[in-house]
């Protein structure tokens, strides 16, 4: 049976690992290209990389490291940020990255996702959502980390988001991340059923049962997290080992 | 040794050639058809579509050479899929080396979680034949991203479960294929391409 899979995300800010607690006190957690082969080997199923870096420095630096994790790392990873047009996603992918994530730049030019999809397949192409829910159940989506809500809302740019050929949809609940209180598993079962694509689920991971969760009640069939691995609140082998113990197929 | 990957109009050349570096093996990646027939082994790798690629391989008469190579061959997902008779995508003629058949997915509405195409993910292989695998092999997860099978027929050397069972792997005399991607699937995916390098 195919396997929920376990995704940690790696924000990278010139060449280097980073996951903000907040803006102003980022906390450095080491190499990349280091922190995913460790992770590779205690059977993390994918890796995200995420490039935060704006300058083009930063960029070109980027470039540079998914090359070096390619060679390095055997599972499949995913790159994103700053990919704006198909010369960036074609760099990436020749640098050797297996899948690239957009977000903002789908957002503001939605025909992108039909031209990476028809240039590199749809399995290349991860729509990356960021929404926040109001008091009435209005899932509005954002933009530039969440800070610029935009005219779309979350269900009906996922289907189209499908229509136009994205491969698989990464969405963080806003209103969950960072709060440790588990995923947005309601909206996580709506996408589920309203699409015949893979969501990955993104916000809120604070503990093994949130996994439980979001692959049950949830219906997702990734779920994805950073802070709580990369400070070591959770093991991977130990969540592994709790989810296929609670009946969840994992590798 | 002399390991050749088949260069083509197929994406992720490189990340076959990464994980034979991670081996200790230094690949070349070429269309020369002398320098393909002198290999002591061969990969035939590639993502892409099949009819196009079917087009490009005849092209460059690739689709004589490969089914005349007498070495040990592993096709590699499409390359899998290319080495059959038949692709049901674009209702392409194969190399036919396999006789088995490559269809579609076929979702099946109401069944949750396995109706999705493509099957992509980890899933287990099973009823395992052939040089590349060992019993330690058994029931493995390996990383699968594919919309198309090969059935199971003759030539299956593993069988894997999405929606239908359908051939993981395929092998007939010196060609080995694997419709997953052992470059992609951690410790297990190097274990089959070493034991691929020691046949």
């Amino acid at each position: 049976m195919l396997a929920k899979r376990i995704i940690p995300c790696l924000d990278i800010k010139d060449g280097q690992t980073v996951k903000g607690v907040n803006f102003i006190n980022i906390k450095n957690v080491g190499d990349p290209v280091e922190l995913g082969a460790l992770y590779a080997e205690q059977g993390a199923d994918e890796l995200v990389f995420l490039d935060i870096t704006a300058t083009h420095e930063g960029r070109k630096t980027f470039v540079e490291l998914v090359k070096r994790i390619a060679r390095e790392i055997n599972i499949p990873f995913t790159v994103g940020g700053g990919i704006s047009e198909l010369k960036d996603a074609d760099a990436l992918l020749s640098a050797g990255a297996d899948k690239i994530s957009i977000n903002s730049s789908a957002v503001r030019n939605p025909k992108l996702i039909d031209e990476l999809a028809l240039n590199f397949g749809s399995q290349f192409v991860v729509l990356a959502i960021d929404a926040r829910g109001d008091a009435t159940g209005h899932w509005t989506v954002t933009v530039n980390g969440g800070r610029i809500p935009t005219d779309k809302e979350l269900f009906s740019w996922a289907k189209e988001g499908e229509n136009r050929g994205a491969g698989e949809i990464l969405f963080t609940s806003m209103n969950h991340d960072g709060t440790k209180n588990g995923f947005a598993c309601n909206e996580l079962a709506r996408l589920a059923d309203n699409l015949t694509i893979p969501i990955i689920a993104s916000g809120g991971a604070g503990n093994m049962d949130h996994f439980v969760e979001v692959f049950t009640k949830g219906k997702a069939d990734a779920g994805l997290a950073a802070s709580i691995f990369h400070f070591k609140e959770i093991a991977i082998p130990d969540l592994k080992a709790y989810l296929k113990e609670k009946g969840i197929v994992v590798r | 040794m002399n390991i050749v990957i088949i260069k083509y109009n197929a994406g992720n050349i490189e990340s076959v050639s990464n994980a034979l570096l991670r081996l200790g093996v230094q690949a070349e990646i070429t269309g020369d058809h002398d320098k393909i027939r002198a290999a002591d082994k061969v990969i035939f790798p590639g993502v892409g579509e099949a009819s196009t690629t079917m087009a490009f391989l005849k092209k460059e008469g690739l689709d004589k050479l490969i089914p005349s190579l007498t070495q040990p061959v592993l096709g590699i997902c499409l390359g899998l899929q290319l080495m059959c008779s038949h692709s049901e995508e674009g209702d392409t003629p194969c190399l036919g080396i396999f006789e088995e058949k490559v269809k579609r997915f076929q979702p099946e509405p109401g069944m949750e979680y396995v109706t999705k195409v493509p099957h992509m993910g980890w899933n287990s292989i099973a009823q395992l034949k052939s040089g590349i695998f060992d019993t330690s092999l058994e029931e493995q997860y390996v990383y699968f991203v594919h919309s198309y099978y090969a059935a199971v027929g003759e030539h299956t050397a593993a069988v894997c479960n999405y929606i239908n069972p359908f051939s993981a792997a395929l092998n007939k005399d010196n060609f080995y294929a694997t419709q997953f991607h052992p470059e992609k699937s951690g410790p297990v995916g190097q274990k089959i391409l070493e034991n691929f390098l020691k046949i």
